[in-house]
């Protein structure tokens, strides 16, 4: 997992809120699963805003591949986001969300159109394309959330708990799907988790946050042998 | 934050909004009270002033502890008893009163309370030689009861129906009996929502129009919002409509400082939605005193409303319906109610729009702050100044132009998208916040902005509030009276300006038809634009 340049770089980043601030120093290298763990409030989706562009450093800099994103909007991030839930606009159908992803104006060519069913054939949606989201499980509206994301190829892609609202049953089938298109695409996802097991069975390596900062950025195998810390132990069950 | 240039064009919209809000309510009050000028220290002028002052906070205090007095036992029975054949339409009926133009009403309490109404008739029968008379004092009581006792018993039931079901199963495990349930568990949910919404009903009848103009009569009945119509309409003496109107907004202003720091804003929570099991009043007592209060509401709520209906369509309706006159008054208020609900809903979802852009960031400006703050306030503002003085403020402004009645469309359609902005407001606010934060991010990481997002996301997403405000705004501006009272001419005649002259004229038929006309159309539009969301599609995705 050695690249040249990291896929991101938070460099001295701080965030002020009216009762914290956050600080975040760190590289992430291209191509890997970074589970992204911590316990609520220790500024892990506060992360990935900021590297999605909807919140704004009040110091330092962020790059990613290399270049300074400062003053790009959300949109012209090289990064793909995706939400806990809301992740579908209710009132289009699967395949007019998944086109989205494609064109924001929605002018597709019939090429888009094709790809857009084999996304839905690689999420394992085939036929789902003129569903309405209140009608899918929550399971299969994330995986039209992947497709679209799949679509849309960006570099990167952000998970911000995606499988917080599914069964466990669920939860393993969507961890199965991730694993197997990051083997096709080999892009750089970051996940937030609460769960061990996520980390265990996705992740190569883990970002650990306590109380706004960074205080792990190991392999996964380094990060299950550490001890040193309270928060990790809780975090592992390492009681 | 992102989309910058979209986001600056949002908030240069909504401030271009309110610059035009806060100039026009201004410049009306600037008109009003700098003029001070004229025959002001008369004696008989100052007689006059100090009476119908006089008259309209009595009439206020004794409609709002009427209202307020005959909702309470309305609503806990209502509370108490979450079934029973026929609850769900007395409800409804409730709700009627608030789309109801109030002409309508008012024509309606006429067939029943007046000299050949109803009660009259028994009474006669009876051997009673002495009419009781609906014009005066007991009229317009009545009437604002009428008007404002569902409104009162809706939101106290709303309150009681938020108490939590594990309350009443307590009690009944406690054995408390009737009297100790009201005095422990109701009164303290009651006596909470007492300010706001006998704030409210006051705001309402010291602020009402219609139904003194109809109901009262002489000066010995008459309140500042009429006095000021008949000081400009027919004795045309400026001063007098001047120092009404500054009388006006001090003690609006007042009512709506007091209600700011003596209530909350009543909420009023979806009645009847669920059923929470009641297990108290199960005494024969306390069914029958339910039953006659349910009983009692429902008679004197349907009784005007049947009466209407009944002598509408005794009327000759055929020739209504081809009398040209119909047809003009039609189209005008088609065409004024459309244009300032239009207006009102663009304005409303601008300026929401723009505060809750200005107040995004995770750093906000006092600036910022204050815009959002502004836009807030000015949307509840606009009670401070009724229909009627804002359109005397604009008909002394407009005098010196020439015949007020060439500039009475444009004047007529603001002062109406004004009078809807609360309500348009409050429908629109709560589900453009929910619609963007639910999509606000997602919109902004695919890049969808400007038209694209208005047509793909905004509009399908927020169709049915948007609408709903629409149908409510369109319903209040059918169904006014005050703005077109001043400005109205022969050349501008809407439905209930045309269904007032009927009645002036005696022509009672014809009033009855039209008020039928009148009423059916608003109470549609305000079905569509209150109804509840029946089917909840959109659950999470």
């Amino acid at each position: 997992m050695t690249h040249p340049a990291p896929a991101i770089e938070l460099r001295d980043v701080e965030v002020r809120f009216e009762t914290a601030a956050l600080n975040f120093d760190c590289a992430i290298a291209a191509g890997g699963i970074v589970a992204v763990a911590g316990a609520s409030g220790s500024g892990k989706s506060t992360l990935l805003h900021l590297i999605a562009g909807f919140e704004d450093p009040d110091r330092g800099e962020i790059r990613i591949l290399g270049e300074n994103v400062a003053d790009r909007a959300p949109s012209e991030r090289p990064v793909s986001m995706i939400f806990q839930d809301n992740n579908l606009f209710a009132h289009l159908d699967v395949e007019t969300n998944i086109g989205l992803g494609i064109d924001p104006a929605l002018r597709l060519t019939a090429l888009d159109r094709r790809r857009i069913e084999e996304a839905l054939r690689r999420v394992g949606l085939v036929g789902f394309g003129k569903r309405l989201p209140p009608t899918l499980s929550g399971g299969e509206r994330q995986r039209v959330a992947l497709a679209r994301a799949l679509v849309r190829n960006r570099p990167l892609l952000l998970l911000d708990e995606p499988f917080a609202a599914l069964d466990p049953g669920m939860r393993a089938g969507m961890r199965t799907l991730l694993r197997e298109l990051h083997a096709e695409e080999r892009k750089t996802i970051l996940m937030i988790t609460h769960h061990p097991e996520d980390v265990k069975a996705l992740a190569d390596s883990v970002l650990f946050l306590d109380r706004g900062r960074i205080i792990a950025n190991d392999t996964l195998d380094r990060f299950l042998e550490r001890r040193d810390n309270a928060a990790i132990d809780r975090f592992l069950g390492n009681a | 934050m992102f989309a910058l240039r979209e986001n600056r064009m949002t908030v240069v919209a909504g401030a271009a909004c309110l610059g035009a809000f806060v100039l026009f309510v201004g410049l009306a009050i600037v008109a009003l009270l700098s003029q001070t000028g004229g025959a002001s220290d008369d004696a008989l002028f100052d007689a006059y002033i100090w009476r119908v002052t006089r008259f309209t906070l009595l009439q206020a205090t004794l409609s709002t502890l009427l209202s307020v007095l005959f909702a309470i036992p309305v609503a806990r029975a209502l509370a108490r008893r979450p079934q029973f054949f026929g609850r769900i339409w007395l409800l409804r009926l409730m709700a009627l009163p608030l789309g109801l133009p109030v002409l309508v009403g008012a024509l309606g309490l006429i067939e029943i309370w007046g000299r050949q109404g109803f009660l009259n008739s028994g009474l006669r029968w009876l051997g009673l030689a002495q009419p009781v008379s609906i014009y005066g004092l007991f009229g317009i009581l009545l009437a604002h009861v009428f008007f404002n006792m569902p409104l009162a018993a809706r939101l106290f039931l709303a309150g009681l129906e938020r108490i939590p079901a594990e309350y009443w199963r307590s009690a009944a495990n406690l054995g408390m009996p009737s009297r100790a349930l009201f005095r422990f568990i109701e009164w303290p949910v009651l006596r909470g929502l007492l300010p706001g919404a006998a704030g409210l009903v006051f705001m309402l009848c010291a602020t009402s129009f219609t139904l003194v103009l109809t109901l009262g009569g002489g000066p010995a009945a008459s309140t500042i919002e009429v006095a000021i119509y008949q000081a400009l309409r027919f004795d045309f003496d400026p001063p007098r409509a001047i120092a009404l109107s500054a009388l006006q907004i001090t003690m609006t202003g007042l009512l709506l400082l007091l209600l700011r720091h003596l209530a909350t804003e009543p909420e009023e929570g979806m009645t009847g939605g669920h059923t929470v099991r009641r297990f108290d009043g199960m005494s024969r007592i306390s069914r029958v005193s339910d039953g006659a209060w349910i009983t009692i509401a429902f008679l004197f709520l349907a009784a005007p409303l049947v009466a209407v209906l009944i002598s509408g369509l005794e009327a000759d309706l055929l020739k209504l319906a081809r009398d040209p006159a119909v047809h003009r008054a039609l189209l005008t208020s088609a065409a004024i109610a459309l244009a300032s609900a239009l207006a009102s809903v663009t304005m409303a979802a601008v300026m929401i729009r723009a505060a809750a852009t200005a107040t995004a960031p995770r750093h906000t400006t006092s600036l910022a702050r204050g815009f959002a703050g502004a836009i807030a306030a000015s949307t509840s503002l606009i009670l401070l100044v009724p229909p009627v003085v804002l359109g005397a403020g604009w008909f002394l402004l407009l005098r010196p132009f020439g015949d007020v009645a060439r500039f009475a469309p444009a004047i007529v359609v603001a002062i109406n998208a004004l009078m809807a902005l609360p309500f348009v407001h409050r429908i629109l606010a709560p589900a453009m916040a929910t619609h963007a934060a639910r999509s606000g991010r997602l919109t902004a990481s695919l890049g969808i902005r400007g038209f694209d997002r208005l047509r793909w996301i905004d509009f399908p997403a927020l169709r049915k509030p948007l609408l709903m405000a629409l149908s409510f705004a369109m319903a209040l501006s059918l169904g006014d009276l005050g703005a077109v009272a001043l400005f109205g001419s022969q050349d501008m005649v809407t439905l209930p300006w045309l269904l007032y002259s009927r009645m002036g004229s005696y022509r009672t038929a014809d009033a009855a038809g039209l008020a039928l006309f009148l009423g059916l159309l608003c109470l549609i539009f305000t079905i569509l634009g209150t109804a509840e969301n029946g089917r909840r599609r959109e659950g999470k995705a």
